[in-house]
């Protein structure tokens, strides 16, 4: 018999029921919950008269339509009243029914997908859902984490259990080592657009090779983060020295002997090497150069020396029809070079990049620059309280308002525009999010999906350059 | 949740693939904290021509005369025929509950996102996936049939064409069986309560870091 990928022990260790009719009764350890996709949820609860079943297991903190000035004033800060009753109400949920949560003032309020790591609230080896799709982050640490929709946040908060099919398994394997000023994020950006954007649907996909195993366990984030982007709902990284380094010490993680104890296990979290892909993709990590989007999907990116594509080069109808309603969107022209786009916006944040080393990169290339004056707006939003504060210790701060870039607060922001934070029409944004869909960033926005490093170049130089020339 | 069994009615096509759920609803609609009323605003920024603001009165709005939905023909459909990897994106569940919303039932296509997916049987929506060929010849049945219907049978799960052409569609038995009986499907897990419980007493033992960390 074949060995277990990592996927399959996961699985195992969660399953609580396997039903004849194929479907399965999955344990949740950790629920995230946050204002936007919640409130139905819990109105769910009440109406059907039923508790959660676990409190522990549960996290709440707002964060998609939390303004990122005049952290202050707290909730009176939200000018928007609609976004103020949806924090509000989840303020309320959570009182109710006596659920630990981040509130907008509290220093540990952040993206959910960055302060569940921060706090070691996730830890290897366990099953994390979010009414979020970004959800697969957590994957980093070896844990099964993927997104639902809000009738599961209900399901979850009421039974802890989720029913599911079991997914297949992938391997993205990418070997090599990377070249310097290639990031995380350069690396999932080219892996979606090398298998598309549907590539992942129906696996899990974990990525391994030595260049996954060189990363540090922010830039593994990064990777698991836009799994989604690629289709899969799931994406992995086996535990290593670097997964456990990494929690160690954390608020939530174990300490003394049960730390010792969860360790053990952990070192198990890893694909058995007679394990057994349904799929396995390979990408040479050494090849790989800085990313960045050109379209209106993910898969639409190319390297930063090359062009957008010519619609007349392409066979498929569907997709040349594709390339034309992108290119016309997003103002481009075929064949036109990635290094002569314009800019009018860097937008350095969101659940992919706006951790402590993706700030720490980006200070690295606009220190002792100034921000190009064709740019109408260089903002950094960083992904939690804590994040910010470490920043300011390190005074990365300074760096960037010396550049010229705004010091934002915490939260998800210009990503997808539910805040006060957003494009205008026809503006182009180097931005280190991770979706490029018409409209994400704003109405009429034009979105370029880049590394934190890159949107940091473009900064400085009012158009996308390669990061590695502004680079001692 | 609402049961469903069969369903006939007027087909609109989707003619673009990999569309996503920030197109189908934009993110100014989901600070919503209700499940209703996102009929109006599904495909906002493919329907009109101006941006729109949640709680707005679209009845006034500029439309786009282009956009599918807004064509007399296809007004009252509540089959949408769709492309390759429909649904795509953010896991928002007011997606779905847009669709619904509009008057949609039935959604057809190649493939679909797995999120996407998922969402639509919470809600009594049934997405159906057809080969590739399939949807071609229905895009061109549509297109050249004014007022073109499909049925569809979920228990023989079946679609047919107004020419008597059917075609077979694959679904998970799980799922078929609560969207057949519009089952509300945590009463069903609870009805599994101990078992939980059972798993958690173990999970106790095994990896007591999982339980009561940080509180």
């Amino acid at each position: 018999m074949a060995g277990k990928t990592l996927y399959d022990k996961l699985w195992d260790d969660h399953l609580v029921k396997q039903r004849d009719d194929g479907s399965a009764l999955i344990y949740i350890d950790r629920q995230l919950l946050h204002e936007v996709t919640s409130p139905q949820a819990f109105e769910g609860l009440r109406l059907a008269g039923r508790k959660p079943w676990r409190l522990d297991a549960n996290i709440a903190t707002p964060d998609h339509n939390v303004p990122t000035t005049d952290r202050d004033k707290g909730i009176e800060g939200i000018v928007d009243p609609v976004s103020r009753t949806q924090v509000e109400t989840l303020d309320k949920n959570c009182d109710e029914f006596g659920i630990l949560e981040f509130k907008i003032k509290d220093q540990r309020q952040g993206i959910v997908h960055v302060i569940g790591p921060e706090q070691g609230a996730t830890l290897p080896g366990m099953s994390i859902v979010c009414g979020d799709s970004h959800t697969s982050t957590h994957g980093a640490f070896g844990c099964l984490a993927h997104g639902i929709g809000t009738s599961e946040v209900e399901h979850v908060l009421a039974t802890q259990c989720l029913v599911q099919k079991k997914m297949k398994n992938m391997l993205v394997k990418v070997n090599g080592k990377l070249a310097p000023g290639v990031t995380g994020k350069d690396v999932v950006l080219a892996i979606i657009g090398k298998i598309g954007t549907a590539g992942g649907t129906g696996y899990a996909i974990e990525f391994g090779g030595e260049a996954i195993r060189g990363l540090s366990m922010e830039a593994r984030m990064s990777i698991c983060n836009m799994s989604i982007e690629a289709g899969a709902r799931v994406g992995m990284v086996a535990v290593d020295d670097t997964t456990i380094d990494y929690v160690k010490g954390r608020p939530f993680a174990p300490k003394g002997e049960t730390w010792d104890k969860a360790v053990d296990y952990w070192r198990t979290l890893h694909s058995d090497d007679d394990a057994e892909f349904d799929k396995v993709v390979e990408l040479d990590g050494s090849a790989i150069n800085p990313q960045v989007s050109w379209g209106t999907s993910p898969e639409m990116v190319t390297g930063v020396e090359g062009s957008v594509p010519d619609p007349e080069q392409e066979a498929d109808p569907i997709k040349r029809e594709g390339i034309v309603r992108a290119l016309k969107y997003m103002g481009l022209k075929p064949n036109q070079k990635i290094t002569d786009i314009q800019l009018d916006r860097v937008f350095i944040g969101s659940c992919t990049n706006s951790r402590i080393e993706d700030l720490r990169e980006a200070a690295a290339v606009v220190k002792g620059r100034k921000v190009s004056p064709s740019l109408k707006q260089a903002m950094v939003v960083p992904g939690s309280g804590l994040v910010k504060a470490q920043a300011e210790q390190e005074g990365l701060d300074k760096i960037f308002i010396e550049a010229g870039l705004e010091w934002r607060d915490p939260g998800c922001s210009m990503c997808l525009a539910m805040n006060a934070d957003k494009l205008g029409q026809g503006e182009h944004c180097a931005s280190t999010s991770n979706r490029n869909f018409e409209g994400r960033q704003g109405f009429g926005g034009r979105t370029h999906l880049v590394s934190p490093a890159m949107a940091a170049a473009a900064a400085v130089t009012g158009h996308f350059v390669d990061v590695r020339e502004l680079m001692n | 949740m609402r049961a469903f069994t069969q369903h006939q009615g007027v087909v609109a096509p989707m003619d673009r693939s990999n569309v996503d759920t920030d197109m189908i609803i934009p993110k100014q609609f989901l600070k919503s904290i209700k499940r209703t009323g996102f009929g109006p605003n599904l495909f906002d920024e493919l329907r009109y021509m101006d941006e729109g603001k949640p709680d707005q009165d679209c009845s006034q709005r500029p439309i786009n005369p282009d956009f599918v939905l807004n064509q007399d023909r296809y007004k009252n459909a509540s089959v949408l025929l769709a492309r390759a990897n429909f649904g795509c994106g953010s896991s928002r569940e007011h997606a779905p509950w847009a669709l619904d919303d509009f008057g949609f039932r039935v959604i057809i296509a190649p493939s679909f996102a797995d999120i996407f997916y998922n969402n639509c049987f919470k809600n009594g929506l049934l997405p159906i996936v057809l080969p590739e060929e399939v949807v071609d010849q229905l895009f061109r049945e549509t297109e050249e049939n004014e007022g073109y219907q499909l049925s569809v049978d979920l228990e023989a799960k079946t679609v047919t064409t107004p020419s008597g052409e059917s075609f077979s569609f694959e679904v998970d038995d799980f799922r078929r069986h609560c969207l057949l009986n519009g089952l509300d499907d945590i009463g069903v897990t609870l009805e599994d309560a101990d078992l939980i419980k059972d798993y958690e007493e173990k999970r106790k033992q095994t990896a007591p870091w999982l339980f009561n960390a940080g509180h």
